[in-house]
């Protein structure tokens, strides 16, 4: 797909693009993907095994609480990684290899194939230059023959696809004459700026209030709209996947423990974990006050992890047959994988948490389990899965 | 802890005198000019005027997005930042103007738990040190023996192991050094808790345990809450009435049912609806509001009602005479129904959940 002059952006968000009509479906294919990071306590295994297939037009969220890796696996996919990160596995794009691939051959896929979107707009954009400038530069990055005029004109209605008021007039400020929510939509009009045909959206409304969050997540619809693009968006927050994913992927501790169709993976959870973190928020649409079903504990250190279920500490369902081995993911139907030996327990269950988590459960219980004290969970809700 | 049911659905009506009496309470930041003699040219209206009741026994969530003036409400009310005007009554007694040392024996009654739970404790004293502060320096316990006791029996009662007190804080989790500074707050017996956004930087799973113990304590001990957040599925989870702030005012306040299910305020109706359920179905057969812009500025608030720049209805919905209404005249916080107030001349009953 050539991304041609400036009216490319104009039919209507009804109209089939490109990109979903190529040969194959399957956009991006992560395979068995590991990430170590040297560390002076040792070796942490931050992604242990991420494995998934996204198709072209869907979008596919994958959920997790602070250090579960989800971020730090959509950066190796990127290829942003510091170069002491040790990285195994396979990542495709279209059938290309991504790993190893040389940072220059890289940044033709980046922004142009595969673009991203982080969650702070308030350090992805460079506070020292013009907006025009920083879109003009991704869409000239890609295309040589790209006039200034044409870059200039094509940014423009860019800004003013993802909302942006008076738009030929703010490509000429700097990111900090913009509101956050704004900045945002800079953000994500760069990252549309060359028809992806994958995007990764890491946390996009995390650090912007509710009201924003509803008109980012409006905008961030007209992208794919516009783009044809298939999208991976990593968040903690189960009501905004509600809303937008066709399939989710939960991760704890590095792995992924369940993944399935959106109905399936809320209405029918079949990894206790997920159960747990659906019976664990409040709703704001419950009209009785119903207590909550908290996980005990916290989620484990990625130091030198024990063998079996990381989840097995916390899990109510826990048996000594838990600890023998970690459990693969295993189809339990319907396109439904989950990572846990005793998922036929959780049929029927439904979304009735309080049947299987114990909502007295105090977390006294997890200092003492920590052999040194000091516990993994990172507790900041903006986690970015550092480790 | 024992499992203690909630079932009356419906909050105690506000029987008695308040605990907490908010009367035109305002905070205005200066805004100094940036010559030699650095001259006050405007003032940030982080709190412009607003009343509010707290009653015994019973939760006032106050919520709103970044910005509005709610964390700097609880402060205010705190004396931690003297307020510009207005009034807090503390069961009967006036805390404006009060100095430090005046303010002292009465934080005995209301104490604060902060929302940073990595900043708000001392990284340089074990838990057990936090926790006794202020029973030292309110000389409440004598005698080495009764205070480990009376630690041990608060560090128990939010949930922690008392064995653990020797410990830093750097060696829990963001969970349990809320609860940490829970306890601390606990260590006066306090009438009242001002607790701000005490679980918006916790993971989903610890932040429900943290709600439990909060409910847990409040029915135990009887405590009042100001509970200030910006979450409001928390807030409807805990409070027994809420208020919502835009700007540094209060432009709804109700019981709880009534204001999530006849909200009357664009403002509340839109930030309900803004709100995402982890509910499939339910999301995809919602219709959202979304608004237009951002907050403006409150060093220089839109004349009339503070919401009209942003609000859907006076864009979209009313007349040209009443729209002029909305520029000239600030809506009050008027009674609609009973017990159920909202600022804005146009308040009317939507269904947005």
């Amino acid at each position: 797909m050539t991304s041609g002059p400036s009216t490319t952006l104009s039919p209507a968000p009804g109209g089939a693009p490109a990109a979903s009509t190529s040969a194959s479906d399957t956009l991006l294919e992560v395979t068995d993907l590991n990430v170590r990071f040297p560390t002076e306590d040792g070796i942490v295994h931050a992604v242990r095994g991420v494995t998934y297939t996204l198709r072209s037009g869907e979008v596919l969220a994958v959920v997790g609480e602070s250090g579960s890796g989800k971020s730090v696996t959509s950066l190796a996919i990127m290829g942003l990684l510091p170069a002491s990160a040790d990285i195994s596995g396979s990542v495709r794009y279209r059938g290309t290899e991504l790993l190893g691939m040389r940072d220059k051959s890289f940044s033709k896929i980046r922004g142009k194939g595969v673009a991203m979107i982080f969650q702070d707009p308030m350090t992805s954009l460079d506070p020292v230059y013009k907006i025009g400038f920083q879109i003009s530069e991704t869409l000239r990055a890609h295309d040589d023959s790209m006039s200034k005029k044409d870059a200039r004109d094509r940014g423009v209605e860019l800004l003013r696809l993802v909302g942006i008021p008076n738009a030929d007039e703010r490509i000429d400020q700097y990111p900090h004459e913009f509101s956050g929510g704004m900045r945002q939509r800079v953000v994500i009009a760069i990252a549309m700026a060359n028809q992806p045909d994958v995007i990764i959206a890491d946390e996009p409304t995390t650090a912007l209030d509710v009201t924003v969050q509803a008109q980012i997540l409006e905008v961030l619809n007209t992208a794919m709209a516009e783009t044809g693009a298939a999208m991976v968006l990593i968040t903690h927050d189960l009501g905004v996947v509600a809303g937008v994913a066709d399939r989710v992927l939960v991760m704890y501790a590095g792995r992924p423990v369940e993944l399935g169709h959106v109905d399936e993976i809320y209405y029918r959870p079949r990894m206790p974990y997920t159960l747990g973190l659906l019976g664990s928020m409040p709703r704001l649409d419950a009209t009785d006050r119903q207590r909550l079903t908290p996980i005990k504990g916290s989620p484990p250190s990625l130091v030198n992890m024990p063998p079996g279920c990381p989840f097995g500490p916390r899990c109510p369902l826990h048996i000594d047959a838990c600890d023998a081995e970690e459990p693969p993911l295993m189809e339990v139907g319907g396109g439904h994988l989950a990572a846990c030996i005793r998922s036929e327990e959780l049929v029927g269950t439904g979304t009735h948490a309080e049947e299987i988590f114990d909502a007295t459960a105090v977390d006294d219980l997890l200092i003492t389990s920590g052999s040194d004290g000091t516990v993994a969970e990172v507790g900041s809700s903006s986690g970015q899965g550092q480790v | 802890m024992t499992t203690l049911e909630q079932e009356t659905s419906v909050p105690a009506p506000h029987t008695g005198e308040p605990i907490l009496e908010v009367t035109g309470l305002e905070k205005l930041f200066p805004i100094k000019g940036g010559g030699l003699i650095r001259r006050v040219v405007g003032h940030v209206r982080a709190v412009d005027g607003i009343d509010l009741e707290v009653y015994p026994g019973q939760v006032l969530g106050l919520v709103g997005e970044s910005g509005c003036g709610k964390s700097t409400t609880g402060r205010a009310i705190l004396n931690l930042q003297p307020a510009t005007a207005g009034s807090v009554k503390f069961r009967g007694r006036e805390l404006v103007g009060l100095s430090r040392s005046e303010m002292r024996p009465l934080r005995r009654d209301i104490q604060i738990v902060f929302q940073d739970p990595y900043a708000s404790l001392n990284p340089r004293l074990p838990v057990f040190d936090i926790v006794d502060e202020p029973l030292i320096i309110h000389d409440l316990v004598k005698g080495d023996e009764a205070l480990r006791s009376r630690v041990k029996d608060l560090v128990q009662m939010v949930g922690l192991n008392p064995e653990h007190t020797n410990r830093y804080p750097a060696d829990f989790s963001g969970g349990q050094r809320q609860r940490i500074g829970i306890a601390r707050a606990l260590a006066l017996e306090p009438a009242m808790l001002i607790l701000d956004e005490p679980v918006s930087a916790l993971d989903v799973s610890i932040q429900a345990g943290v709600i439990n113990l909060l409910e847990d304590l409040q029915d135990q001990l009887g405590l009042s809450y100001l509970f200030i957040a910006h979450d409001l599925s928390v807030v409807r989870h805990i409070s027994d009435r809420v208020a919502v702030m835009y700007l540094g005012k209060i432009i709804e306040l109700a019981d709880r049912d009534t204001l999530f299910s006849r909200p009357m305020h664009p403002y509340t109706q839109a930030l309900l609806s803004a709100i995402p359920i982890p509910d499939p179905e339910r999301e995809r057969r919602r219709e959202r509001i979304i608004l237009t812009g951002d907050i403006p500025s409150p060093a220089n608030p839109p004349s009339g009602c503070r919401f009209r720049t942003r609000c859907f209805k006076f864009a979209l919905e009313l007349t040209e005479d009443q729209k002029e209404n909305c520029i000239t005249i600030e809506p009050p916080l008027a009674e609609q129904e009973p017990g159920h107030t909202s600022a804005c001349h146009y308040s009317a009953v939507r269904t947005v959940l």
